[in-house]
């Protein structure tokens, strides 16, 4: 039987081994580091993808699916990687190369090396339910804690909006509101509880949220949205726009507000037993008025304080618009652009139609003739 | 007959109902059709000449001002949608 030793001074001649100059030569090669989860997070070599040498052997043909592809392998001083180069020699790897004295020799010669942003033990058992799924992993959570999500209106849509938004670890997220917490809010406002009533409505869902998260920053804006401060607000730099609004002006506005500075909307809307939920990503589909160019007459728009509205019905439409903005945040999936939901909690039927961008829409078409605020609550009431 | 789909904010107009049925081979001819049935909704969604600006029509899936308008055919079984923007959400 031989030693360690033996088996990798033999393993080591039967590799092909090269110092950090030849390797930084290998052209198209794919870096891989091998090392423990630990030694990665103290710092890697620009580019490599890290598949510690235990999953080498089931990870490498997804991450580099091509065997033809080079494959410059490092660990803390090329031992490990030496057997690593063999395992995948073995699998096929038509050329896969040791790194000579891993990557101490290589800090040793002054290359560069990057420390990875990575989540704190207690963010990894916090967020672990996502860090299982591979759309989203490490990297998806660390780029919802550098998420920054606005929720326009902390009522009905707005409450599950900003649980789950919170929940799931979006770092910072904005709240616009003026109201306070009412009794007849309760119903459905999960956001809020009766040791909030009669206070702002956005003060109440930033102490639920603290309590929830505190990896949340949130910042309130206790005050209706109009043509006057939504500069201001958007100026603090959202990705993401949760509309929840109660009213056509507003929802207007801030339609014509996205368009111009490129921020998608996820729009919903709710009455009684029925919901929309659609994404109005500037550049990439429709805007809001391509989809209703006017906002229809005074009788035919009811507020659900007029109309009424099923305390469940916000939670639905507001969860789908969470997972539209999630999405949208983490780049996966198809988002609802020029796509419109359609929910009728009675019948539980949900049906999409279509939405074009229109050419000659005033805002976002091709020869715009709003190119500034109007008066959105006149434009509403005609 | 078609069915048509009618919005919560339009159905006092088609006397509570969640869906009301006509028949037209066009869009036209299935609007005029609801306008003859049921005026009060009719009218609400047809001007006589247009459809009302705040209202759209769906068939199928597509919006019927972006695809084909007034006189795009509706086959039989067609799922016509009729819907205005809706107030709010609420807060």
């Amino acid at each position: 039987m031989p030693s360690y030793r033996e088996l990798l001074q033999q393993t080591k001649a039967e590799v092909e081994e090269v110092d950090a100059r030849g390797a930084r030569e290998l052209a198209g090669a794919v870096w891989v580091d091998v090392r423990r989860h630990d030694e990665w997070d103290e710092g890697y070599i620009p580019g490599a993808i890290h598949i510690p040498r235990g999953s080498l052997e089931s990870r490498i043909e997804s991450r580099v699916p091509d065997r033809s592809t080079p494959v410059v392998l490092y660990c803390a001083s090329g031992e490990r990687s030496a057997f690593a180069a063999k395992t995948l020699a073995e699998l096929g790897y038509e050329r896969p190369v040791s790194l000579v004295g891993g990557i101490v020799d290589w800090k040793r010669n002054g290359y560069e090396i990057e420390v990875p942003k990575t989540l704190s033990p207690e963010r990894r058992a916090r967020y672990s339910r996502h860090l299982l799924i591979p759309e989203i992993g490490e990297e998806g959570q660390l780029k919802l804690l550098d998420a920054k999500i606005l929720l326009l209106g902390a009522g009905g849509l707005g409450s599950p909006a900003a649980l789950y938004l919170a929940a799931a670890g979006v770092g910072h997220i904005g709240i616009v509101d003026a109201d306070i917490v009412d009794e007849s809010n309760l119903q459905r406002q999960i956001v809020h509880s009766l040791n909030t009533l009669g206070t702002p409505k956005v003060d109440s869902a930033k102490r639920t949220i603290e309590a929830l998260n505190p990896d949340v920053q949130v910042t309130t804006y206790r005050e209706r949205l109009t043509s006057e401060n939504i500069d201001s607000i958007l100026d603090d730099g959202w990705d993401v726009v949760v509309d929840g609004a109660d009213n056509f002006p507003t929802r207007y506005l801030l339609n014509d507000a996205s368009v111009w500075r490129g921020v998608p909307v996820v729009h919903g809307s709710i009455y009684r037993f029925e919901g929309q939920v659609t994404v109005f990503k500037p550049g990439d589909g429709p805007c809001y008025r391509c989809l209703f160019p006017e906002p229809p007459p005074l009788e035919l728009a009811p507020s659900c304080s007029e109309g009424g509205v099923l305390g469940v019905l916000p939670g639905i439409v507001g969860s789908l618009q969470t997972n539209e903005a999630l999405k949208l945040a983490l780049g996966i999936g198809d988002p609802l652009v020029g796509r419109l939901l359609l929910f009728d909690a009675l019948a539980t039927d949900f049906h999409e139609v279509r939405v074009n961008r229109n050419p000659s829409c005033p805002v976002c078409g091709e020869h715009p003739t709003i190119t500034e605020y109007v008066d959105y609550v006149e434009f509403c009431a005609r | 007959m078609t069915v048509i789909r009618v919005p919560p904010v339009l159905r006092e107009e088609a006397g509570g109902a969640r869906q009301v049925e006509a028949s037209g081979s066009t869009v036209r001819e299935l609007l005029e059709d609801i306008v003859g049935r049921l005026p009060a909704l009719g009218n609400k969604v047809y001007d006589g000449s247009d459809i009302r600006p705040y209202v759209n029509v769906y068939v199928d899936g597509e919006d019927v001002r972006t695809s084909g308008g007034l006189d795009a055919p509706v086959r039989e079984n067609a799922t016509v949608v009729l819907l205005p923007a809706m107030a709010g959400g609420e807060r």
